[in-house]
């Protein structure tokens, strides 16, 4: 699987006009790779996904999937910040929706989703209803969601972002765990410019609205990656870099003045 | 519960002192002798069936259109703007003032009566069922469709299951509003019913069966109330407000 944004725009109407989320984002990913978006807020990194997932049409351009195994092409499954839970399902029931939804027996679906969250630690909790997980849980609880569905292409967008330091930090280290078996296409978007060189075997920054990509790095940092990693000195190098693109933008963002 | 008691102490006690005229306020053991009483002769539940009955009907289809309609209003934006004007429109209308007229198009048997209390159920369904599908956070039908769903599968998967709540809260409403109307209308044309109970126990002055019929409408309409509370619980298991 493959993934080629081409010339991709979306623009909104509005009251006073029109909207220009996105502009002119070209770009490929290939088979198995990590890419992490950074960017400041509001530069369209949720539309883009939505794009991609095929919740939203594009205005502008297209994007081509080329599935070398022509599998039938399963779509991208989409992680959301929050919400992505349904309140009205068990945790159980919650990560067998992907597999429900492809037809798979209620027996076999729930076989496969027991060993599923067996593995996440998540078996004493199959039977509960989100609101009494914590939200880092309930965020372990939507990734799994996505990689147990047989989709090749995983969009996660800002999945850590409403959680405390310490546990996005695991959550992080588990996020590479997973992907390190299962080997999907994922697109991980994130302002967090430490977590998109943890995670990404690639990273895009992109431009405030309308959202554009500024750069398009490699992170030459081997794998695995943990903690230690944010101390050496490429990867201190990068962020530095990252940080000089995107502060300008920040700042006028916040306006605060240099 | 022991404000209750003291109440009826105290009017157990004035109506035993003479305090209070004893044919207009029979004093509460009087009233509950006469609750036995009618009872036991098989009056009262033959009444109560009929009222009940009336009651469920109106629920069956009023509510019933109501619920079904709300929830495709809720879902469609088309078929809200097509209709939300009528309904708003109509709502208000207190609907005890149009029987009149529908007896002259349903003439003055049953159907008419039921014809009403359908109406007074129908409104409540259809706005909270609507409301219910609405308040759903637009995420849950991003997922939905993101893994695939059909249109079949968001209504039983989404659809259904996030408005409960809200038209569990309908039910109560339309039950409520339905109560009303149904006694109303027993009050106003009916020789049948707790409604026509009441009103002759009023016009021959037996005002022990006046208060029994009182007495019972009250607990119909609060045995409703317990009812959906408990269905509230077990429908929506995930509702935190629950666990307070």
């Amino acid at each position: 699987m493959k993934i080629q944004c081409r010339n991709l725009g979306k623009s909104f109407p509005n009251q006073n006009g029109t909207i220009h989320a996105l502009q002119g984002v070209t770009f490929t990913v290939v088979e198995q790779e990590f890419l992490c978006i950074v960017g400041p807020s509001g530069c369209g990194k949720t539309t883009l996904l939505e794009l991609i997932a095929g919740l939203q049409a594009p205005t502008q351009g297209a994007i081509r999937f080329d599935d070398e195994k022509d599998a039938g092409g399963s779509r991208p499954v989409m992680v959301f910040q929050n919400h992505g839970l349904f309140p009205w399902m068990t945790v159980l029931e919650n990560v067998a929706f992907g597999l429900e939804m492809q037809g798979v027996r209620r027996k076999e679906r729930h076989g496969k989703v027991h060993d599923f969250i067996e593995r996440f630690g998540l078996s004493e909790f199959a039977d509960v209803y989100p609101h009494v997980l914590s939200g880092g849980m309930q965020q372990r609880v939507g990734i799994a969601r996505a990689f147990l569905s047989n989709a090749d292409v995983l969009l996660l967008d800002e999945p850590f972002g409403s959680l405390d330091a310490q546990s996005r930090t695991l959550l992080q280290e588990e996020l590479l765990r997973i992907w390190g078996d299962q080997k999907k296409l994922v697109i991980h978007v994130t302002h967090d410019i430490e977590e998109s060189l943890l995670l990404g075997d690639r990273v895009l920054v992109m431009t405030g609205r309308p959202g554009s990509i500024r750069k398009d790095m490699q992170v030459p940092i081997q794998r695995p990656r943990t903690m230690e990693s944010r101390n050496q000195s490429d990867f201190l190098e990068l962020k530095r870099h990252i940080w000089e693109l995107l502060e300008e933008e920040v700042r006028e963002n916040l306006r605060i003045k240099k | 519960m022991p404000a209750c008691f003291a109440a009826l102490l105290c009017w157990e006690l004035a109506g035993a002192r003479g305090l209070i005229s004893s044919l207009f306020f029979p004093v509460p053991s009087a009233i509950f002798k006469k609750l036995i009483e009618m009872a036991y002769s098989g009056l009262l539940v033959d009444q109560l069936e009929i009222t009940v009955l009336r009651l469920l009907i109106g629920m069956f289809f009023g509510g019933g259109i109501g619920l079904i309609l709300g929830l495709m209003m809720g879902w469609s934006n088309r078929l809200r703007s097509a209709l939300d004007p009528l309904v708003a429109l109509l709502h208000p209308i207190p609907k005890i003032a149009v029987f009149p007229l529908i007896m002259v198009i349903f003439g003055i048997g049953e159907v008419s009566k039921v014809v009403l209390i359908s109406l007074a159920a129908f409104f409540p369904m259809v706005i909270n069922a609507m409301a219910g599908v609405r308040q759903i956070h637009p995420v849950y039908f991003k997922v939905a469709r993101n893994y695939g769903a059909k249109p079949a599968q968001v209504f039983r998967k989404v659809v259904l299951p996030g408005s409960i709540p809200s038209v569990l809260a309908g039910v109560r409403i339309a039950t409520n509003t339905a109560l009303v109307l149904t006694i109303a209308v027993e009050l106003l044309a009916s020789d049948r019913g707790l409604g026509a109970m009441i009103w002759m126990a009023w016009e021959t002055l037996r005002m022990s069966e006046l208060y029994v019929g009182i007495l019972v409408a009250a607990l119909l309409g609060i045995g409703f109330n317990v009812l959906f509370w408990i269905c509230m619980h077990r429908l929506v298991p995930w509702n935190p407000a629950n666990d307070a």
